[in-house]
């Protein structure tokens, strides 16, 4: 009896020790130390975690690999992200004014550059930002310059990336609202602003039942000044398109330069009218089976602005659209109702169409579509657009899953496409010249779940003509359970998925707590030079230039003067650790104030901030900068001005006393 | 080569101190274009450190950020120290290097005090060092927000202000004008022996190389 027990018992517990031994070996923590070991166990962390951890672990002084710029949404401004930390580096004042850059809180330069977003005189502090675009050269990303739409508004700012501050923004004189924009050309010759909802043009009042006739959509060629780092209003244009309420637009490269893409999702051209009995446009939009790609000739664009064939309207030339129909520069083809993302693929041989309502992809041929163009082979719409046939031009069609968004490339010819409806990323094979592997092509590879509602989705240098196939990024729209409850507004969700293997594989989930980003585009760190220090002592920020009132050290003064009935003072001061010179502006109620502030610092990081409080001023001067505000004392009293950037050990002391006598 | 090199000598055993004097005086003219001493600080907000180099003829670095900081204690800023050493020293550093230059081409006995200037060169560049170092850790603004007890900052080595540790060491400069002072002591010391062997016609060899042979007369 005793020795069968042994007999039983003494294996099973070999058995049992074997497997606990195979258990340990087979978890990848084996062989580290006993504290990360301790870590794992007590946090409950998967060897898939641990994995995560490490890829996404960039240690203190390290840098990340890549840079992400992404919108910030409704708060109008641009998040620049470390990739693969997704550690927030910065967050870019845009369309809304930023106390901590001093953006928009007295600074004439950084006033007039708001200003130039007002609608018709009108100021407007916010803006719905969308779609980054990193400058291009070549059809490489060349880290120079950011643009940036506001939907909300159709305005276009431009960031150098030199300071990574904004120095211009332009709002569209035809269109008031936008969404397919802003990209570029390969050169940045042109930085492209889509239109969204129809409207009559200059938003001129014209009632919904003359839709057909008086409602536009406008695709605006900005032209950019690379020299200047501005958009030149003078030399950019603009084609009209039928209301069709085109989407998201993308620029043809190598193959289809010249050439731009744009979705419609409206060729129904439903008014909606829910509370009369009609459709809502919900519905309405979506009736017919299919919408319009719109392809666009920019380059035959230019030679009708050259040859005169344009109208001026509200300051800017307008193509009008029966010469873009009958010109050559607007054809549309056939795709599946009121789809989303339209990219083109690295080499420009490929147009893909994201089907949103549709389960596909479509990928038109650039091939197919220019002897489509050369074949004469079209039927018009009713504004006399040639319309190409859906099979002279589709190169094929992809079963992905539900509500396929957005498309990006990476280096070895698979496509990544955000699955909304699915809330998944869908990894496909591309054909053509792109199969080399010998996969099979245009097929959906895999999926990877993401959380949740994705709607854009970007990749390592994505937008290229040579993507760097390391990570994408899933910008999902909802969170819902990922993070700790902070009230029913919940952040966003920025996944990185890291590509670099067979699989997906999920790495990083990081909220976003300030808006709801729609588009981020990704550049290698290292194509990025910013000033560290403003080169000069006396750098204007905006013109980007020594400032003519920059203030030298010793030269610090204060100057009164009568103009036109009235007392002006200027002041020019220096600022630096601790102390700025003058400490005490005294001056009368009722002056005209003009007040030039130069930090004299050189060393990195010494930026002093300057608040005056009771007269809404606020000024962030990096090491070097030179600002200038500019108002009317129209408060008398006491107002100790300060430094607001922790400076030193004495930044307390950094202040003086503004002096307005009654 | 020793063979070539004792020809040459045999023309003229003069000739190993004149190149001795020769090579003094071009060092000490190029030492023009290094620093000779340089200030290094250390501290937790400046990675990499701040760096002050002195050039005999002016100073180069950190200096405004140095300025900048010294301020809070008081002291002066650096281009006010030793202006006229400053504007002296490419006059005096040319008049030493001509002196030796001529030590060369002269064997009078007296003529060993012209290399005086060139020779001291570097006790003189540290004594003077030293006496600004002395003079900007003593002259404090009474008024400064902070205020330190007197003190020295080290002329080589390490010492403590505030949150900064400051190392000083000499540089590549400094090397090379002490180099051209041993050179012309170097120099001065066989342009004796040759002298003495000449007199008392007897040989003078320094391992391979025959500065006078047998026999020879002066």
């Amino acid at each position: 009896m005793m020795r069968w027990k042994a007999f039983t018992v003494i294996p099973l517990l070999l058995a049992l020790l074997v497997a606990a031994c195979a258990r340990g070996a087979a978890t990848p923590a084996a062989g580290l130390p006993a504290e990360a070991q301790a870590v794992i166990k007590d946090r409950g962390l998967s060897p898939e975690d641990i994995v995560a951890a490490l890829r996404t672990y960039v240690p203190g002084g390290k840098y990340d690999e890549y840079i992400m710029f992404a919108s910030g949404g409704h708060s109008g401004q641009v998040l620049v992200i470390g990739i693969p930390s997704m550690r927030l580096l910065k967050v870019i004042g845009v369309f809304t004014p930023e106390p901590w850059q001093g953006y928009g809180f007295g600074e004439k330069g950084t006033l007039e550059v708001l200003e130039g977003g007002f609608a018709r005189g009108k100021p407007i502090l916010w803006g719905d930002t969308h779609h980054p675009a990193l400058s291009e050269t070549e059809g490489d990303y060349d880290g120079q310059f950011l643009f940036i739409n506001d939907k909300a508004n159709a305005r276009l700012a431009v960031i150098d990336l030199r300071d990574f501050e904004t120095k211009q923004i332009v709002k569209n004189p035809n269109a008031i609202s936008d969404h397919g924009g802003g990209f570029v050309t390969p050169n940045t010759e042109y930085v492209v602003e889509g239109p969204q909802y129809a409207a009559p043009i200059g938003w001129e009042y014209a009632p919904l039942d003359q839709y057909k006739d008086q409602y536009r959509g406008l695709l605006t060629f900005w032209a950019f000044d690379r020299q200047k780092g501005r958009v030149d209003p003078d030399r950019s244009f603009q084609i009209e398109l039928p209301p069709y309420w085109q989407d998201l637009c993308d620029a043809g490269k190598k193959v289809s330069y010249g050439w731009v893409f744009c979705n419609s999702i409206n060729t129904e051209m439903a008014t909606g009218g829910i509370e009369e009995g009609n459709p809502p446009f919900e519905a309405g939009t979506a009736r017919n089976e299919m919408d319009y790609l719109h392809i666009i000739n920019w380059k035959k664009a230019e030679e009708l602005i050259q040859a005169g064939k344009y109208e001026v309207i509200n300051g800017i030339k307008v193509i009008r659209l029966p010469t873009a129909a009958q010109e050559g520069v607007l054809f549309f083809a056939p795709e599946p109702k009121s789809p989303h993302g339209v990219d083109v693929a690295p080499g420009g041989e490929y147009i893909v169409v994201g089907g949103k309502l549709d389960p596909h992809v479509t990928v038109y041929s650039f091939e197919k579509i220019q002897k489509a163009i050369a074949a004469g082979n079209f039927e018009r719409d009713p504004f006399g657009v040639p319309v190409l046939k859906f099979e002279d031009v589709k190169e094929a069609q992809v079963e992905l899953g539900l509500g396929p968004l957005h498309t990006v490339f990476d280096d070895k010819g698979y496509a990544y496409t955000s699955l909304f409806l699915d809330s998944a990323v869908a990894k496909w094979s591309l054909g053509g010249s792109y199969r080399k592997d010998g996969a099979e092509p245009w097929k959906l590879v895999e999926k990877l779940p993401v959380h949740y509602n994705i709607g854009h989705i970007a990749a390592t240098e994505g937008d290229t003509v040579s993507p760097d196939g390391k990570y994408v990024v899933a910008l999902n729209k909802w969170s819902v359970d990922r993070f700790p409850p902070v009230g029913p507004l919940h952040p966003q969700n920025f996944q990185l998925i890291d590509i670099t293997g067979g699989k997906m594989r999920l790495l990083y989930d990081m909220p976003i707590g300030i808006g709801e980003p729609h588009y981020a585009q990704i550049i290698k760190a290292d194509k990025l030079k910013p000033f560290l220090v403003y080169p000069e002592i006396g750098w204007n920020a905006v013109k980007m230039a020594k400032d003519p009132n920059a203030t030298e050290a010793g030269r610090e003064r204060v100057e009164v003067r009568e103009e036109g009935g009235r007392r002006v003072v200027e002041i020019w001061m220096t600022a630096i650790r601790s102390h700025f010179k003058p400490e005490r502006v005294h001056i009368k109620k009722g002056d005209h104030v003009i007040w030039h502030i130069t930090n004299i610092e050189r060393a990195r990081d010494a930026t002093h901030g300057f608040a005056l409080g009771g007269y809404n001023i606020n000024l962030s001067l990096e090491p070097g900068e030179t600002a200038t505000i500019e108002f009317d004392a129209d408060q008398s009293g006491t107002f100790p001005f300060y430094c607001t950037e922790f400076c030193s050990a004495l930044h307390l002391e950094m202040m003086g006393y503004f002096l307005v006598e009654p | 080569m020793v063979e070539r090199l004792n020809a040459w000598l045999r023309e003229d055993p003069f000739r190993l101190p004149r190149a001795f004097f020769i090579g003094a005086s071009w060092l000490l003219l190029l030492s023009l274009l290094f620093p000779y001493w340089r200030m290094t600080l250390q501290a937790p907000q400046y990675p990499g450190g701040l760096r002050v180099d002195v050039y005999v003829t002016h100073l180069a670095g950190d200096v405004n950020e140095v300025d900048n900081l010294n301020h809070y204690i008081g002291m002066k800023k650096l281009h006010e120290a030793a202006q006229v050493e400053r504007f002296l020293a490419p006059l005096a550093i040319g008049a030493a290097a001509l002196l030796g230059e001529a030590l060369a081409f002269t064997r009078r006995r007296w003529a060993a005090v012209l290399s005086l200037p060139a020779m001291l060169f570097p006790i003189i560049f540290l004594a003077d060092m030293y006496y600004w170092l002395y003079r900007y850790g003593h002259d404090l603004d009474p008024n400064a927000p902070l205020r330190l007890p007197p003190f020295t900052p080290p002329l080589i080595g390490v010492g403590v202000v505030g949150q900064f540790r400051t190392v000083a060491e000499l540089q590549i400069g400094f090397w090379m004008a002490l180099m051209a002072s041993i050179l012309i002591a170097l120099g001065l010391h066989f342009r004796r022996a040759v002298r003495t062997a000449l007199e008392r016609h007897q040989a003078l060899r320094i391992g391979p190389l025959i500065l006078v042979p047998e026999g020879a007369r002066a």
